[in-house]
Protein backbone atom coordinates (compact mmCIF):
# COMPACT_ATOMS: atom_id res chain seq x y z
CA UNK A 1 0.00 0.00 0.00
CA UNK A 2 2.87 2.10 0.83
CA UNK A 3 4.60 1.23 -1.80
CA UNK A 4 1.47 2.21 -4.34
CA UNK A 5 0.81 5.44 -2.87
CA UNK A 6 4.69 6.33 -3.61
CA UNK A 7 4.21 5.26 -7.24
CA UNK A 8 1.13 7.33 -7.24
CA UNK A 9 2.87 10.45 -6.00
CA UNK A 10 5.74 9.85 -8.67
CA UNK A 11 3.13 9.59 -11.45
CA UNK A 12 1.43 13.21 -10.25
CA UNK A 13 4.83 14.73 -10.22
CA UNK A 14 5.98 13.61 -12.94
CA UNK A 15 2.53 14.92 -14.85
CA UNK A 16 3.31 18.41 -12.98
CA UNK A 17 6.85 18.73 -13.85
CA UNK A 18 7.29 17.39 -17.52
CA UNK A 19 6.20 19.98 -19.44
CA UNK A 20 8.07 22.16 -17.68
CA UNK A 21 11.57 20.04 -17.89
CA UNK A 22 10.61 19.83 -21.59
CA UNK A 23 10.61 23.27 -21.80
CA UNK A 24 13.72 23.66 -20.16
CA UNK A 25 15.74 21.25 -22.42
CA UNK A 26 14.43 22.76 -25.60
CA UNK A 27 15.38 25.49 -24.39
CA UNK A 28 19.06 24.86 -25.50
CA UNK A 29 17.95 23.26 -28.61
CA UNK A 30 19.97 24.49 -32.01
CA UNK A 31 17.02 24.58 -33.81
CA UNK A 32 13.09 25.21 -33.66
CA UNK A 33 12.11 21.69 -33.69
CA UNK A 34 9.84 20.90 -30.69
CA UNK A 35 10.71 17.23 -30.91
CA UNK A 36 14.20 16.31 -31.98
CA UNK A 37 17.24 17.64 -29.88
CA UNK A 38 19.43 18.35 -32.17
CA UNK A 39 22.29 20.03 -30.50
CA UNK A 40 23.13 22.23 -27.71
CA UNK A 41 23.42 25.92 -28.13
CA UNK A 42 22.23 29.52 -25.67
CA UNK A 43 21.36 31.25 -28.80
CA UNK A 44 17.70 31.84 -27.57
CA UNK A 45 18.67 33.04 -23.86
CA UNK A 46 20.87 35.43 -26.09
CA UNK A 47 17.93 36.65 -28.65
CA UNK A 48 16.07 36.73 -25.72
CA UNK A 49 18.40 39.40 -23.84
CA UNK A 50 18.56 41.73 -27.32
CA UNK A 51 14.78 41.42 -27.03
CA UNK A 52 13.66 44.88 -26.00
CA UNK A 53 10.46 44.13 -26.36
CA UNK A 54 10.70 41.71 -23.45
CA UNK A 55 13.14 43.38 -21.52
CA UNK A 56 11.18 46.73 -21.35
CA UNK A 57 7.70 44.53 -20.76
CA UNK A 58 9.46 42.87 -17.70
CA UNK A 59 11.05 46.38 -16.26
CA UNK A 60 7.32 47.46 -16.28
CA UNK A 61 5.97 44.09 -14.81
CA UNK A 62 8.61 44.52 -12.31
CA UNK A 63 7.85 48.86 -11.82
CA UNK A 64 3.43 48.16 -11.53
CA UNK A 65 4.06 45.02 -9.49
CA UNK A 66 6.29 46.95 -6.78
CA UNK A 67 3.67 50.26 -6.84
CA UNK A 68 0.76 48.26 -7.12
CA UNK A 69 1.29 46.00 -4.28
CA UNK A 70 2.82 48.94 -1.66
CA UNK A 71 -0.10 51.02 -2.85
CA UNK A 72 -2.62 48.46 -1.94
CA UNK A 73 -1.00 47.25 1.06
CA UNK A 74 -1.31 51.16 2.71
CA UNK A 75 -5.03 51.47 1.05
CA UNK A 76 -5.52 47.64 2.04
CA UNK A 77 -3.93 47.91 6.11
CA UNK A 78 -5.87 51.56 6.47
CA UNK A 79 -8.66 49.81 5.13
CA UNK A 80 -8.91 47.14 7.56
CA UNK A 81 -8.34 49.40 10.72
CA UNK A 82 -11.55 51.16 9.59
CA UNK A 83 -13.57 48.46 8.93
CA UNK A 84 -12.62 46.13 12.10
CA UNK A 85 -14.17 49.08 14.05
CA UNK A 86 -17.06 49.50 12.32
CA UNK A 87 -20.99 48.36 13.36
CA UNK A 88 -22.07 44.97 12.05
CA UNK A 89 -23.99 45.86 8.93
CA UNK A 90 -21.73 48.18 7.65
CA UNK A 91 -18.88 46.15 8.15
CA UNK A 92 -20.92 43.18 6.28
CA UNK A 93 -21.40 45.19 3.42
CA UNK A 94 -18.32 46.46 2.92
CA UNK A 95 -16.55 43.26 3.73
CA UNK A 96 -19.25 41.33 0.81
CA UNK A 97 -17.97 44.32 -2.02
CA UNK A 98 -14.37 43.72 -1.14
CA UNK A 99 -14.58 39.99 -1.71
CA UNK A 100 -16.56 40.71 -5.33
CA UNK A 101 -13.24 40.65 -6.80
CA UNK A 102 -12.17 37.44 -5.20
CA UNK A 103 -15.17 35.46 -5.69
CA UNK A 104 -15.70 36.83 -9.40
CA UNK A 105 -13.99 35.10 -12.07
CA UNK A 106 -11.09 37.34 -13.57
CA UNK A 107 -12.46 38.01 -16.60
CA UNK A 108 -15.40 39.60 -15.46
CA UNK A 109 -13.11 42.21 -13.23
CA UNK A 110 -11.26 42.77 -16.01
CA UNK A 111 -14.15 43.62 -18.49
CA UNK A 112 -16.06 45.76 -15.53
CA UNK A 113 -12.91 47.79 -15.55
CA UNK A 114 -12.57 47.92 -19.25
CA UNK A 115 -16.10 49.01 -19.48
CA UNK A 116 -15.21 52.16 -16.57
CA UNK A 117 -12.32 53.15 -18.32
CA UNK A 118 -13.91 53.61 -22.07
CA UNK A 119 -16.46 55.45 -20.10
CA UNK A 120 -14.12 57.74 -18.67
CA UNK A 121 -11.54 57.83 -22.06
CA UNK A 122 -13.79 59.09 -23.88
CA UNK A 123 -15.32 61.97 -21.73
CA UNK A 124 -11.47 62.85 -19.99
CA UNK A 125 -9.25 62.15 -23.26
CA UNK A 126 -7.15 60.08 -21.21
CA UNK A 127 -5.60 56.74 -22.87
CA UNK A 128 -5.64 53.06 -21.86
CA UNK A 129 -1.67 52.49 -20.47
CA UNK A 130 0.23 52.60 -17.50
CA UNK A 131 -2.50 54.57 -15.38
CA UNK A 132 -5.53 52.32 -15.84
CA UNK A 133 -3.02 49.04 -15.33
CA UNK A 134 -1.81 50.60 -12.10
CA UNK A 135 -5.33 51.67 -11.07
CA UNK A 136 -6.42 47.42 -11.96
CA UNK A 137 -3.97 45.84 -10.52
CA UNK A 138 -4.28 48.04 -7.60
CA UNK A 139 -7.97 46.95 -7.30
CA UNK A 140 -7.61 43.46 -7.36
CA UNK A 141 -4.83 43.50 -4.77
CA UNK A 142 -6.40 45.50 -2.11
CA UNK A 143 -9.01 42.72 -1.38
CA UNK A 144 -5.87 40.19 -0.66
CA UNK A 145 -4.35 42.80 1.61
CA UNK A 146 -7.95 43.21 3.29
CA UNK A 147 -8.52 39.62 3.88
CA UNK A 148 -5.34 38.68 5.26
CA UNK A 149 -5.03 41.44 7.65
CA UNK A 150 -8.72 41.47 9.24
CA UNK A 151 -8.07 37.96 10.65
CA UNK A 152 -5.07 39.65 12.48
CA UNK A 153 -7.52 41.46 14.44
CA UNK A 154 -9.91 38.43 15.37
CA UNK A 155 -6.89 37.19 17.12
CA UNK A 156 -6.28 40.46 18.85
CA UNK A 157 -7.24 41.26 22.56
CA UNK A 158 -9.77 44.27 21.71
CA UNK A 159 -9.10 46.27 24.69
CA UNK A 160 -5.27 46.45 23.41
CA UNK A 161 -5.78 49.90 21.55
CA UNK A 162 -7.44 51.63 24.90
CA UNK A 163 -5.18 49.91 27.31
CA UNK A 164 -2.39 51.42 25.70
CA UNK A 165 -4.12 55.22 25.29
CA UNK A 166 -4.69 54.62 29.24
CA UNK A 167 -1.18 53.83 29.63
CA UNK A 168 -0.40 57.34 28.12
CA UNK A 169 0.06 56.76 24.37
CA UNK A 170 -1.72 59.17 21.97
CA UNK A 171 -4.24 57.57 19.75
CA UNK A 172 -1.71 57.49 16.81
CA UNK A 173 0.94 55.99 19.15
CA UNK A 174 -1.35 53.46 20.14
CA UNK A 175 -2.20 52.55 16.56
CA UNK A 176 1.84 52.81 15.71
CA UNK A 177 3.29 51.33 18.56
CA UNK A 178 0.38 48.81 19.60
CA UNK A 179 -1.72 47.66 16.80
CA UNK A 180 0.73 48.01 13.94
CA UNK A 181 3.13 45.15 15.03
CA UNK A 182 -0.08 42.85 16.56
CA UNK A 183 -1.36 43.19 13.13
CA UNK A 184 2.29 43.03 11.09
CA UNK A 185 2.16 39.17 9.92
CA UNK A 186 -1.22 40.16 8.08
CA UNK A 187 0.37 42.88 6.47
CA UNK A 188 3.54 41.53 5.15
CA UNK A 189 1.73 38.31 3.78
CA UNK A 190 -0.98 40.32 1.70
CA UNK A 191 2.32 42.14 0.43
CA UNK A 192 3.99 39.67 -0.69
CA UNK A 193 0.32 38.11 -2.49
CA UNK A 194 -0.18 41.22 -4.00
CA UNK A 195 3.46 41.62 -5.10
CA UNK A 196 3.14 37.96 -6.62
CA UNK A 197 -0.55 38.16 -8.18
CA UNK A 198 0.68 41.46 -10.21
CA UNK A 199 3.44 39.95 -11.39
CA UNK A 200 1.65 36.97 -12.72
CA UNK A 201 -1.75 38.55 -13.68
CA UNK A 202 -2.40 38.22 -17.29
CA UNK A 203 -6.52 38.22 -18.15
CA UNK A 204 -7.31 41.74 -16.05
CA UNK A 205 -3.95 43.22 -17.38
CA UNK A 206 -5.33 42.35 -20.85
CA UNK A 207 -8.33 43.96 -20.46
CA UNK A 208 -6.92 47.03 -18.97
CA UNK A 209 -3.46 47.81 -20.69
CA UNK A 210 -4.13 49.10 -23.86
CA UNK A 211 -1.28 49.21 -26.04
CA UNK A 212 1.57 51.16 -24.75
CA UNK A 213 1.77 49.83 -21.65
CA UNK A 214 2.36 45.99 -21.45
CA UNK A 215 3.28 43.63 -19.04
CA UNK A 216 5.30 40.45 -19.43
CA UNK A 217 2.44 38.11 -19.46
CA UNK A 218 0.98 40.06 -22.11
CA UNK A 219 3.70 39.75 -24.63
CA UNK A 220 3.91 36.30 -23.56
CA UNK A 221 0.37 35.94 -24.93
CA UNK A 222 1.30 37.91 -27.81
CA UNK A 223 3.97 35.71 -28.66
CA UNK A 224 2.63 32.22 -28.32
CA UNK A 225 -0.21 33.40 -30.65
CA UNK A 226 2.50 33.95 -33.69
CA UNK A 227 5.12 31.76 -34.20
CA UNK A 228 6.64 29.31 -31.84
CA UNK A 229 9.94 31.07 -30.99
CA UNK A 230 12.10 29.17 -28.52
CA UNK A 231 12.91 32.38 -26.58
CA UNK A 232 9.69 31.30 -24.76
CA UNK A 233 12.04 28.19 -23.69
CA UNK A 234 14.45 30.59 -22.58
CA UNK A 235 12.28 32.59 -20.74
CA UNK A 236 10.44 29.68 -19.56
CA UNK A 237 13.44 28.76 -18.14
CA UNK A 238 14.74 32.02 -16.08
CA UNK A 239 11.31 32.35 -14.67
CA UNK A 240 11.36 28.36 -13.50
CA UNK A 241 15.12 28.79 -12.22
CA UNK A 242 13.96 32.34 -9.93
CA UNK A 243 10.95 30.69 -8.94
CA UNK A 244 12.67 27.79 -7.64
CA UNK A 245 15.58 30.04 -5.66
CA UNK A 246 12.71 32.23 -4.15
CA UNK A 247 10.77 28.99 -2.89
CA UNK A 248 13.86 27.56 -1.70
CA UNK A 249 15.13 30.80 0.22
CA UNK A 250 11.47 30.80 1.53
CA UNK A 251 11.74 27.88 2.87
CA UNK A 252 15.40 28.07 4.70
CA UNK A 253 13.88 31.29 6.55
CA UNK A 254 10.50 29.64 7.81
CA UNK A 255 12.46 26.74 8.66
CA UNK A 256 14.65 29.14 10.62
CA UNK A 257 12.10 30.68 12.23
CA UNK A 258 10.01 26.99 13.51
CA UNK A 259 13.63 26.32 15.15
CA UNK A 260 14.15 29.50 16.93
CA UNK A 261 10.43 29.47 18.28
CA UNK A 262 10.78 25.47 19.39
CA UNK A 263 14.28 27.05 21.18
CA UNK A 264 12.69 29.85 22.55
CA UNK A 265 8.89 27.41 23.48
CA UNK B 1 -11.71 52.28 18.58
CA UNK B 2 -14.51 53.84 16.99
CA UNK B 3 -12.48 56.76 16.14
CA UNK B 4 -10.93 54.68 13.98
CA UNK B 5 -13.18 54.50 11.26
CA UNK B 6 -11.86 57.60 9.50
CA UNK B 7 -8.80 54.79 8.64
CA UNK B 8 -11.09 53.53 5.94
CA UNK B 9 -12.37 56.27 4.03
CA UNK B 10 -9.97 56.00 1.29
CA UNK B 11 -10.70 52.83 0.74
CA UNK B 12 -14.03 53.03 0.63
CA UNK B 13 -13.86 55.95 -2.05
CA UNK B 14 -11.51 52.94 -4.03
CA UNK B 15 -14.41 50.32 -3.23
CA UNK B 16 -17.00 52.36 -4.60
CA UNK B 17 -15.13 53.68 -7.85
CA UNK B 18 -13.40 50.83 -8.78
CA UNK B 19 -15.13 48.07 -7.46
CA UNK B 20 -19.11 48.73 -7.19
CA UNK B 21 -19.83 51.06 -10.50
CA UNK B 22 -17.94 49.00 -12.65
CA UNK B 23 -20.12 45.82 -11.69
CA UNK B 24 -22.95 48.14 -11.74
CA UNK B 25 -21.93 49.10 -15.04
CA UNK B 26 -21.71 45.94 -16.46
CA UNK B 27 -25.62 45.59 -15.50
CA UNK B 28 -26.37 48.94 -16.87
CA UNK B 29 -24.81 47.96 -20.06
CA UNK B 30 -26.05 44.29 -20.10
CA UNK B 31 -29.72 45.82 -19.99
CA UNK B 32 -29.11 49.13 -22.67
CA UNK B 33 -28.97 49.90 -25.74
CA UNK B 34 -26.47 51.78 -27.96
CA UNK B 35 -28.66 55.02 -27.19
CA UNK B 36 -28.69 54.16 -23.27
CA UNK B 37 -32.88 53.06 -23.67
CA UNK B 38 -33.75 49.95 -21.11
CA UNK B 39 -33.89 46.66 -23.14
CA UNK B 40 -33.91 42.97 -22.60
CA UNK B 41 -32.50 41.70 -25.97
CA UNK B 42 -28.53 40.95 -24.79
CA UNK B 43 -29.73 39.17 -22.28
CA UNK B 44 -31.93 37.23 -24.59
CA UNK B 45 -29.29 36.98 -27.47
CA UNK B 46 -27.38 35.18 -24.60
CA UNK B 47 -29.91 32.48 -25.76
CA UNK B 48 -28.12 31.81 -29.13
CA UNK B 49 -25.15 30.84 -27.53
CA UNK B 50 -26.68 28.05 -25.04
CA UNK B 51 -23.98 25.54 -26.78
CA UNK B 52 -20.85 27.00 -25.66
CA UNK B 53 -22.49 28.04 -22.32
CA UNK B 54 -22.80 24.16 -21.89
CA UNK B 55 -19.41 23.09 -23.58
CA UNK B 56 -18.23 25.56 -20.93
CA UNK B 57 -19.96 23.65 -17.72
CA UNK B 58 -19.79 20.20 -19.35
CA UNK B 59 -15.93 20.65 -19.72
CA UNK B 60 -14.96 22.51 -16.55
CA UNK B 61 -17.47 19.86 -15.03
CA UNK B 62 -15.09 17.07 -16.09
CA UNK B 63 -11.83 18.79 -14.88
CA UNK B 64 -13.14 19.39 -11.67
CA UNK B 65 -14.14 15.68 -11.28
CA UNK B 66 -10.44 14.75 -12.28
CA UNK B 67 -8.91 17.29 -10.17
CA UNK B 68 -10.82 15.95 -7.19
CA UNK B 69 -9.91 12.81 -7.79
CA UNK B 70 -6.35 13.08 -8.81
CA UNK B 71 -5.64 15.34 -5.97
CA UNK B 72 -7.62 13.66 -3.42
CA UNK B 73 -4.79 10.81 -2.59
CA UNK B 74 -2.00 13.05 -2.97
CA UNK B 75 -3.59 15.22 -0.55
CA UNK B 76 -4.32 12.55 2.23
CA UNK B 77 -0.94 11.36 1.69
CA UNK B 78 1.02 14.58 1.98
CA UNK B 79 -1.48 15.38 5.66
CA UNK B 80 0.11 12.12 6.84
CA UNK B 81 3.78 12.05 5.73
CA UNK B 82 6.11 13.63 8.48
CA UNK B 83 5.50 17.26 9.87
CA UNK B 84 9.23 18.29 8.59
CA UNK B 85 8.35 16.67 4.95
CA UNK B 86 5.23 18.10 4.72
CA UNK B 87 6.40 21.65 4.26
CA UNK B 88 9.26 20.45 1.57
CA UNK B 89 6.93 18.00 -0.43
CA UNK B 90 4.11 20.85 -0.40
CA UNK B 91 6.27 23.16 -1.60
CA UNK B 92 7.21 20.66 -4.48
CA UNK B 93 4.03 19.96 -5.39
CA UNK B 94 2.64 23.67 -5.47
CA UNK B 95 6.26 24.85 -7.58
CA UNK B 96 4.78 24.18 -11.13
CA UNK B 97 2.03 26.90 -10.11
CA UNK B 98 4.09 29.52 -9.74
CA UNK B 99 5.08 29.54 -12.87
CA UNK B 100 3.13 32.17 -15.51
CA UNK B 101 -0.03 30.62 -16.15
CA UNK B 102 0.68 31.36 -19.65
CA UNK B 103 3.86 29.57 -20.28
CA UNK B 104 1.89 26.20 -18.45
CA UNK B 105 -0.07 26.11 -21.16
CA UNK B 106 1.85 27.08 -23.27
CA UNK B 107 4.42 23.76 -22.63
CA UNK B 108 1.16 21.81 -23.03
CA UNK B 109 0.84 23.48 -26.75
CA UNK B 110 4.34 22.15 -27.52
CA UNK B 111 4.00 18.98 -26.07
CA UNK B 112 0.54 18.18 -27.88
CA UNK B 113 1.18 19.93 -31.72
CA UNK B 114 1.18 17.87 -34.72
CA UNK B 115 4.88 17.68 -34.26
CA UNK B 116 5.02 18.19 -30.89
CA UNK B 117 7.15 15.24 -29.10
CA UNK B 118 4.25 13.29 -27.89
CA UNK B 119 3.71 12.86 -31.80
CA UNK B 120 7.36 12.46 -32.10
CA UNK B 121 7.62 9.42 -29.52
CA UNK B 122 4.70 7.63 -30.73
CA UNK B 123 5.82 7.83 -34.64
CA UNK B 124 8.88 5.86 -32.71
CA UNK B 125 6.74 3.13 -32.55
CA UNK B 126 4.76 3.54 -36.21
CA UNK B 127 1.94 4.77 -34.41
CA UNK B 128 0.56 8.14 -35.29
CA UNK B 129 0.28 10.67 -35.91
CA UNK B 130 -3.02 11.84 -33.23
CA UNK B 131 -4.56 14.68 -33.29
CA UNK B 132 -4.01 15.52 -30.16
CA UNK B 133 -4.05 19.51 -30.03
CA UNK B 134 -7.20 21.58 -30.80
CA UNK B 135 -9.62 19.45 -29.01
CA UNK B 136 -12.05 18.87 -26.26
CA UNK B 137 -9.78 16.53 -24.62
CA UNK B 138 -6.73 19.31 -24.72
CA UNK B 139 -8.36 21.70 -23.09
CA UNK B 140 -9.63 19.86 -20.38
CA UNK B 141 -6.28 18.71 -20.08
CA UNK B 142 -5.01 22.10 -19.80
CA UNK B 143 -7.53 22.98 -17.23
CA UNK B 144 -6.58 20.05 -15.22
CA UNK B 145 -3.03 20.95 -15.07
CA UNK B 146 -3.57 24.46 -14.48
CA UNK B 147 -5.72 24.19 -11.69
CA UNK B 148 -4.68 20.95 -9.86
CA UNK B 149 -3.09 22.76 -6.93
CA UNK B 150 -5.72 24.92 -6.57
CA UNK B 151 -7.76 21.32 -5.52
CA UNK B 152 -4.96 19.97 -3.67
CA UNK B 153 -3.98 23.13 -1.13
CA UNK B 154 -7.85 23.01 0.44
CA UNK B 155 -7.93 19.52 0.40
CA UNK B 156 -4.26 19.80 2.25
CA UNK B 157 -5.06 22.44 4.70
CA UNK B 158 -8.62 20.67 6.07
CA UNK B 159 -7.59 16.89 6.25
CA UNK B 160 -4.09 18.39 8.05
CA UNK B 161 -6.06 18.60 11.13
CA UNK B 162 -7.70 15.12 10.72
CA UNK B 163 -5.90 13.64 13.48
CA UNK B 164 -4.29 10.76 13.61
CA UNK B 165 -6.05 9.28 16.66
CA UNK B 166 -9.22 9.89 15.08
CA UNK B 167 -8.31 7.14 12.24
CA UNK B 168 -6.78 4.71 14.80
CA UNK B 169 -9.80 5.14 16.41
CA UNK B 170 -12.34 4.67 13.86
CA UNK B 171 -9.94 1.10 12.81
CA UNK B 172 -9.88 -0.24 16.70
CA UNK B 173 -13.95 0.20 16.22
CA UNK B 174 -14.09 -2.12 13.19
CA UNK B 175 -13.25 -0.36 10.11
CA UNK B 176 -11.69 -1.54 7.30
CA UNK B 177 -9.80 0.98 5.20
CA UNK B 178 -12.42 1.19 2.80
CA UNK B 179 -14.94 2.52 5.39
CA UNK B 180 -12.75 4.61 7.56
CA UNK B 181 -12.52 6.57 4.24
CA UNK B 182 -16.18 6.70 3.40
CA UNK B 183 -17.04 7.07 7.02
CA UNK B 184 -14.44 8.84 8.77
CA UNK B 185 -12.04 10.51 6.27
CA UNK B 186 -14.46 11.86 3.39
CA UNK B 187 -17.00 13.33 6.01
CA UNK B 188 -14.30 15.47 7.87
CA UNK B 189 -12.89 16.71 4.47
CA UNK B 190 -16.07 18.28 3.04
CA UNK B 191 -15.13 21.64 3.52
CA UNK B 192 -11.86 21.26 1.42
CA UNK B 193 -13.96 19.32 -1.44
CA UNK B 194 -16.06 22.40 -1.62
CA UNK B 195 -13.72 24.95 -1.43
CA UNK B 196 -11.47 22.79 -3.75
CA UNK B 197 -14.34 22.74 -6.40
CA UNK B 198 -15.35 26.24 -6.55
CA UNK B 199 -11.29 26.99 -6.77
CA UNK B 200 -11.12 25.05 -9.68
CA UNK B 201 -14.67 25.21 -11.37
CA UNK B 202 -14.54 28.80 -11.42
CA UNK B 203 -11.46 29.94 -13.69
CA UNK B 204 -12.05 26.18 -15.38
CA UNK B 205 -15.35 28.09 -16.57
CA UNK B 206 -14.43 31.58 -17.26
CA UNK B 207 -10.88 30.88 -19.07
CA UNK B 208 -10.26 31.85 -22.51
CA UNK B 209 -6.38 31.23 -22.67
CA UNK B 210 -6.80 27.43 -22.38
CA UNK B 211 -9.24 27.24 -24.80
CA UNK B 212 -7.40 29.21 -27.44
CA UNK B 213 -4.42 28.04 -27.07
CA UNK B 214 -4.76 24.14 -26.56
CA UNK B 215 -8.86 24.41 -28.36
CA UNK B 216 -7.86 25.74 -31.55
CA UNK B 217 -10.39 27.98 -32.64
CA UNK B 218 -13.17 25.39 -33.00
CA UNK B 219 -13.69 25.36 -28.87
CA UNK B 220 -14.88 28.16 -28.10
CA UNK B 221 -15.84 28.90 -24.07
CA UNK B 222 -17.79 31.39 -22.80
CA UNK B 223 -14.36 33.30 -21.65
CA UNK B 224 -13.76 33.38 -25.72
CA UNK B 225 -17.25 34.32 -26.22
CA UNK B 226 -17.06 37.28 -23.73
CA UNK B 227 -13.48 38.85 -24.80
CA UNK B 228 -14.65 38.75 -28.57
CA UNK B 229 -17.30 40.87 -27.72
CA UNK B 230 -14.43 43.14 -25.68
CA UNK B 231 -11.36 42.74 -27.65
CA UNK B 232 -12.41 40.81 -30.58
CA UNK B 233 -13.88 41.44 -34.51
CA UNK B 234 -17.11 41.42 -32.82
CA UNK B 235 -17.31 44.15 -30.87
CA UNK B 236 -20.61 44.56 -28.80
CA UNK B 237 -20.17 46.00 -25.18
CA UNK B 238 -23.62 45.31 -24.42
CA UNK B 239 -23.56 41.92 -25.73
CA UNK B 240 -20.41 41.31 -23.60
CA UNK B 241 -22.06 42.71 -20.31
CA UNK B 242 -25.04 40.03 -21.14
CA UNK B 243 -23.07 37.13 -21.34
CA UNK B 244 -20.68 38.68 -18.64
CA UNK B 245 -23.81 39.03 -16.28
CA UNK B 246 -25.31 35.59 -16.56
CA UNK B 247 -22.02 34.08 -16.02
CA UNK B 248 -22.11 35.99 -12.93
CA UNK B 249 -24.98 34.28 -11.85
CA UNK B 250 -24.27 31.03 -12.98
CA UNK B 251 -21.13 31.02 -10.70
CA UNK B 252 -23.16 32.76 -7.91
CA UNK B 253 -25.85 29.94 -7.64
CA UNK B 254 -23.32 27.22 -8.05
CA UNK B 255 -21.21 29.28 -4.90
CA UNK B 256 -24.48 29.17 -3.05
CA UNK B 257 -25.15 25.66 -3.41
CA UNK B 258 -21.67 25.05 -2.37
CA UNK B 259 -22.14 27.03 0.54
CA UNK B 260 -24.54 24.97 1.77
CA UNK B 261 -22.18 22.22 2.95
CA UNK B 262 -20.85 25.08 5.44
CA UNK B 263 -18.89 23.58 8.11
CA UNK B 264 -20.96 24.84 10.55
CA UNK B 265 -23.61 23.13 9.70
CA UNK B 266 -22.07 19.62 9.88
CA UNK B 267 -23.51 16.77 11.25
CA UNK B 268 -20.96 14.26 12.36
CA UNK B 269 -22.84 10.99 13.45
Amino acid sequence: MKKLGKIYMALVLFFLYIPIFVLIVFSFNETKSRSVFSGFTLEWYERLFKNEIIISSLINTIIIAVVASIAATVLGTLAAIGINSMRKVPKAIVLNVTNMPVINPEIVTGVSLMLLFVFFAARMNFEFGFVTLLIAHITFNVPYVILNVMPKFKQMDPNLFEAAQDLGCSPFSALYKVILPEIMPGIVSGFLMSFTFSLDDFVVSYFTSGSTSQTLPITIYSMTRRKISPEINALSTLIFIVVVIVLIVKNIIENRQFKKEKREA
Amino acid sequence: MKKLKVFAAPYLVWMIVFIAVPLLMVAYFAFTDDNGAFTVEHIANVGQYANIFIRSIWLALIATVICLIIAYPVAFMLSRMKKHHQGTMLMIVMLPMWMNFLLRTYAWMTLLGNNGLINYLFSLIGLGPFKLINTEGAVVLGMVYNYLPFMILPLYSVMVKIDKSVLEAASDLGCNSASTLFRVVIPLSVPGIMSGITMVFVPAISTFIISRMLGGGSNLLIGDLIEMQFLGNSYNPHLGAGISLVLMVIILLIMTIMNQFDPDDQVLI
